[in-house]
């Protein structure tokens, strides 16, 4: 099963954040990279990656065959996705207990989804 | 022979002859995890080579010389690294053997299997090392990447290393128990294959057929186990349907309304013949109950035909030797089927009390096409809508949805 594992900007992480010491921000940044070398390792991990600031963000639309763009910064949001773990593993039990090694979820929170499947299932 | 299905050829006799090579080679030198990627390099020589200069006469002696050079080479390498001396014996060019004495299939698939691995480690490693497949096939079939199957691959290794485990036929006691794991691996791959007809198919090994492959390899070994039969027939009986399962779309098809014409007919007398034979000679088990229960189903010409008591009493008998949530379901469609959708509706809201169960999409599923059984159409409709949205499945969301549609515009 794969799941996907989110990790959300709001309010509450960017307070956090600003409170931490440098030496807390190394060992995030360092749990981070740690955490994915793990998940590589066990050969749990598909993907993952930190995204960019939304400010730098477009959005892409069609609209009678033309692609219409507009750039950021967008209407005020208080929460973007800032990073996520797409992992494949057992169990969503071993989901949960992945997602708690994610260092955000030391300060925030992460949420953890179920991947849809392509595959239908199997009748007996 | 065309020159396009030339390849396919040389493919085919490679996965036959993987299994049969690595055996020779860790039989002679021990270190499985070595071996096994110096016969994985030797068969990618081979597929890259032989569509090109034509096979060799004697291709599991090409393979094994091939190998054993290439496992000397890694083997120095790593001696290399930990300042180790390599023996004389090790370093000898072996000789190439017309066919190995030993077949050492099974004894393969039982590490490949083995207990402290996790069940995707043993599909990838077992696929590899006994299915002849390549870490970039594994990847396509499973959609994941390569990566990602090469350090399961690797990992598994080293697990295996770890546990001491020998590559050596187990006890007689053991090995039953083992065997379990085994079953389990190769019906894993089976639904892993049992895919929609969609997406980069193509370029997809056909899983399924690599999981048959793999389980009559494994019935010529063990002629008389019952579950490996079992298994077999189930696997057959099941992929027959494949050609009605599916629409043009990738939408689903459901039992009762499969175009039972599309049905492969002698995959269907294969399996009937199998599991009948089967069951009148071995101790029952859980795979040969649900190929009967297959098998019952292939052999009704329409699905008005369908004999419900006997499968039942099947699903009876399947809950006493393998209880589990997913036979609970079925067990209840079927008792919806003989003694009506009440019947049916009653045990399911029992059956919800299993904590298993509780909450689950089929469930919904369930009690949806049981109300409408029942003639209560909005409450059908409401409860495959809830099944939809809980679903993990793409084609099966749609299959639901449809059905919640249905219900909404009456004569559609």
């Amino acid at each position: 099963m794969k799941y996907l594992i989110l990790i959300y900007s709001n309010p509450r992480s960017r307070a956090v954040w600003e409170e931490l010491s440098e030496v807390q921000r190394v060992e995030f940044g360092r749990g981070h990279g740690a955490f994915r070398e793990e998940l590589a390792a066990s050969g749990e991990l598909v993907a993952s990656e930190g995204l960019a600031d939304p400010s730098l963000a477009k959005r892409v639309s069609v609209r009678e065959g033309r692609t219409l763009t507009s750039d950021g910064p967008f209407a005020e949001v208080k929460e973007h996705l800032a990073g996520f773990y797409l992992i494949e593993c057992q169990s969503q039990e071993r989901a949960v207990e992945l997602a708690a090694r994610v260092p955000d979820a030391f300060y925030n929170e992460v949420e953890v989804r179920p991947v849809m499947d392509v595959r239908p299932w199997l009748e007996l | 022979m065309s020159v396009v299905s030339a390849p396919t050829r040389v493919e085919e006799l490679l996965r036959e002859l993987a299994p049969r090579v690595l055996g020779v080679l860790v039989r002679r030198y021990g270190g499985f995890d070595t071996c096994e990627d110096a016969v994985q390099e030797a068969l990618l020589g081979a597929a890259t080579q032989w569509p090109a200069e034509g096979v060799p006469a004697n291709p599991t002696g090409w393979l094994i010389t091939v190998a054993s050079r290439r496992r000397t080479e890694l083997w120095r390498n790593e001696t290399a690294r930990r300042r180790r001396e390599e023996t004389a014996a090790a370093m000898a060019p072996p000789e190439p053997e017309l066919a190995p004495a030993v077949d050492d299939t099974l004894t393969l698939l039982l590490l490949c299997c083995h207990p402290s691995l996790t069940p995707p480690s043993q599909v990838a490693l077992t696929l590899r090392a006994v299915g002849g497949l390549t870490t970039a096939e594994i990847a396509r079939a499973f959609l994941v990447p390569e990566a990602t199957v090469a350090q399961r691959i690797s990992r598994a290794k080293q697990r295996i290393r770890a546990s001491g485990a020998e590559f050596a036929m187990p006890t007689r006691a053991e090995r039953s128990e083992r065997m379990v794991a085994v079953l389990q691996v190769l019906y894993l791959i089976f639904n892993e294959g049992y895919t929609a007809s969609s997406g980069p198919a193509l370029q997809r090994v056909e899983l399924t057929a690599e999981a048959i492959r793999l389980t009559r390899q494994l019935r010529e070994r063990l002629p008389e186990d019952g579950e490996v039969a079992g298994l077999l027939a189930l696997m057959l009986l099941t992929d027959a349907r494949r050609p009605a399962r599916t629409r043009a779309d990738g939408g689903l098809v459901p039992l009762a309304e499969q175009d039972r014409g599309r049905w492969d007919a002698s995959a269907i007398a294969e399996g009937v013949g199998l599991i009948t034979q089967t069951l009148a000679s071995a101790p029952i088990g859980p795979y040969q109950l649900q190929a009967a229960i297959a098998a019952v189903h292939d052999e009704a010409a329409r699905f008005e035909d369908t004999d419900w008591q006997q499968i039942l009493g099947l699903y009876d008998l399947l809950a006493t030797v393998a209880p589990g949530p997913m036979v609970t379901l079925n067990r209840i469609v079927a008792v919806a089927m003989v003694h009506g959708p009440q019947a049916g509706l009653e045990q399911l809201a029992a059956a919800e009390a299993d904590p298993a169960l509780a909450g689950h999409h089929r469930v919904d599923a369930v009690r949806a096409h049981l109300l409408d059984l029942a003639g209560d159409r909005d409450a059908a409709r409401a409860h495959y809508r809830l099944a939809a949205r809980r679903t993990l499945s793409i084609p099966e969301q749609r299959y639901l949805e449809s059905r919640a549609a249905q219900l909404t515009n009456p004569g559609s």
